[in-house]
């Protein structure tokens, strides 16, 4: 394996090790979307679009929020908490636990039956009519509760025929029920892979329950992987679309998900989503109590960028609950618990819902051509690159004040282009009304390795500081598309670099936040 | 003896449920129980009692003693 993809530099301890088999299916790159452009440039995934990839896939996962980085900001899911029971066990989960302030993904507050679950659905599609993707990610393991999971998803294919289905699995199941899942026209299917070596994987995996037994260490990360690449295989042979979902634990697999990355692409994984681990003591989870720290932004960054030119990379995951509904990045789950359903009247309008997505279309092209006119505008790029922090409430403009935001998307801005890198959570500035400035030092901390922060509106406090911490805040893009603001912004910045106003200099590196993603 | 759950302990994530070789467990409120007359602690189907085996949270499912030992027919 040339660990030099397509002129990509992979540093050296994210270079394969030696030892490690990673066996190639059927014919390699032949599956999925394999193969890279000849720049560095992935030929399709998340954070491309669609000239990027070929068009049947396109067809398929541009409207998906979690499979689209374009779709992400115009799209919204929802997750029905029908699989709470799982056979595996993981170091970064503990399933004993939902407090009020919960926000891991695995947890939820309200499991619910298949009927619940589909009358939830119909609801909130209703309600939500962007909403385009249904998906069953636990809190357990979809396929470890399979009467439950393949029940909600044949009577939604009857009510609700244009919401496209998909489930999230650890895999250990998988083989069992490939075919099961192509039967309910399930078109994309998340699984978890944190390693392709046991020796890595009993760090991870404490036990498994598979075929009547408890099975522990070594033993049970060998079948756990085993199970994960013949269940990717066999889906990529039946045309379902797979997404790998990886954690990124620092000193445990950091170094070993180059080769995670290799050996799924290898097998016809589509999307390579890596996540940093969330890690508290008060989880009460194995990796919580034994201190084991979570990734920075600059080292899932550099995990990222060392594992591009394979498997094509997302980074707009928001690790959200196994119960969230709405945008990603937004949780509307309080708004239909299951007494609010029994309230509502439901009317599911297929016709109002694509009359609805028609007028999203346009506008998502609308932000697609702003990009290119701004792209047009640009004058030579000399490698400068900057990053970006951004408010936005969706639609993909720079449409939310510095104090509403509980997250910013992070863009890498270079004179030709801009990359969606990823999201920060934050604690809300802006509480009732007044800043909470104690909050300010750790929204500064978020972002501090972005060189401006857009938003629609700032207040003049939080403004001095973030001057004072060399983060420039910028409200003149108020309510245009985020990539021609950046572009612009960082076109200005240039000139007055040249001008001798300022003087560029980088940035440090910055903190993730802990916990996912729960509107407060 | 039959197993038992100890309710405060359990998830309510339904794991043991479909395992149970003799349908002995059910839930009620949110919460799982094992009917004890109809555990027979696995013996006879599985090396190991399959409710403790897919059990994610440790101690939840317990031998209750004051069940006599069950005993093959």
């Amino acid at each position: 394996m040339d660990s030099a993809v397509e002129g990509v530099a992979i540093p050296s301890r994210l270079r394969p090790l030696n030892g490690i088999k990673v066996e190639v299916a059927g014919q390699p790159e032949a599956s999925g979307c394999g193969s890279t452009g000849g720049s560095g440039k992935s030929s399709c995934g998340s954070s491309d679009g669609q000239d990027d990839m070929p068009a049947e896939i396109w067809e398929k996962v541009k409207n998906h929020p979690c499979y689209s980085e374009e779709a992400h900001h115009h799209y919204a899911r929802m997750h029905v908490a029908v699989a709470p029971a799982c056979n595996i066990q993981c170091n970064y989960c503990n399933r004993k636990y939902d407090c009020s302030n919960e926000s891991r993904p695995g947890v939820v507050s309200q499991k619910l039956t298949p009927d619940q679950a589909v009358k939830k659905v119909l609801a909130v599609a209703s309600e939500i009519p962007q909403m385009t993707v249904l998906g069953i990610a636990g809190p357990g393991d979809a396929l470890a509760n399979p009467a439950k999971t393949f029940e909600t998803f044949r009577r939604l294919q009857e009510e609700a025929p244009d919401i496209k289905l998909c489930l999230s699995t650890n895999g250990l199941a998988l083989p069992d029920y490939v075919d099961e899942i192509a039967k309910y026209n399930v078109d994309h299917v998340t699984i978890t892979i944190n390693m392709v070596d046991p020796a890595v994987g009993e760090k991870i995996y404490p036990w498994i329950f598979y075929d009547h037994r408890r099975i522990y260490g070594r033993e049970a990360a060998q079948i756990l992987t085993d199970r994960q690449m013949l269940g990717l295989e066999m889906l990529t042979a039946r045309g379902i679309l797979t997404k790998i979902n990886s954690v990124l634990i620092p000193g445990i697999n950091d170094e070993h998900l180059y080769e995670v990355n290799r050996a799924v692409k290898a097998r016809g994984a589509f999307l390579h989503n890596i996540m940093p681990l969330i890690s508290e003591p008060e989880h009460g989870t194995v990796f919580g109590l034994t201190g084991q720290r979570g990734p920075t932004a600059q080292e899932l960054k550099d995990v990222q960028d060392a594992c591009m030119g394979g498997a094509n990379l997302m980074r707009h995951c928001r690790q959200c609950r196994a119960d969230a509904v709405g945008l990603l990045g937004e949780d509307r789950s309080d708004e239909f618990t299951l007494d609010q359903i029994e309230q509502m009247d439901v009317v599911y309008d297929i016709e109002k819902r694509r009359a609805y997505q028609e007028k999203v279309e346009a506008e998502r092209q609308a932000q697609h051509a702003a990009k290119q006119g701004a792209l047009g505008e640009q004058s030579a790029d000399d490698g400068m690159k900057v990053l970006v922090a951004v408010a936005t409430t969706g639609g993909g403009k720079v449409n939310q004040h510095f104090g509403h935001a509980d997250e910013f998307q992070i863009y890498e801005v270079t004179a030709s282009s801009t990359t969606f890198i990823g999201h920060r959570r934050v604690d809300l500035y802006c509480q009732g009304g007044f800043g909470e400035d104690e909050q300010l030092p750790s929204i500064v901390n978020a972002i501090n390795d972005c060189h401006a922060v857009l938003v629609s509106k700032i207040g003049a406090c939080p403004r001095d500081e973030l001057k004072a911490a060399g983060i420039e805040p910028v409200e003149e893009f108020a309510h245009e598309f985020i990539e021609k603001a950046a572009l612009t912004w960082f076109a200005n910045y240039r000139e007055r670099v040249a001008k001798g106003e300022i003087v560029h200099i980088s940035r440090g590196d910055a903190a993730i936040r802990q916990g996912a993603f729960k509107a407060a | 003896m039959a197993y038992k759950i100890v309710a405060s302990q359990c998830t309510g994530c339904s794991a043991c449920e479909p395992e149970c070789p003799n349908q002995a467990i059910y839930e009620k409120n949110g919460v799982f129980f094992i009917k004890p007359e109809k555990c027979t602690e696995c013996i006879g189907y599985f090396d190991e009692a399959q409710c403790v085996a897919a059990c994610p949270v440790d101690k939840t499912c317990i031998i209750d003693t004051s069940y006599p030992r069950y005993q093959a027919a």
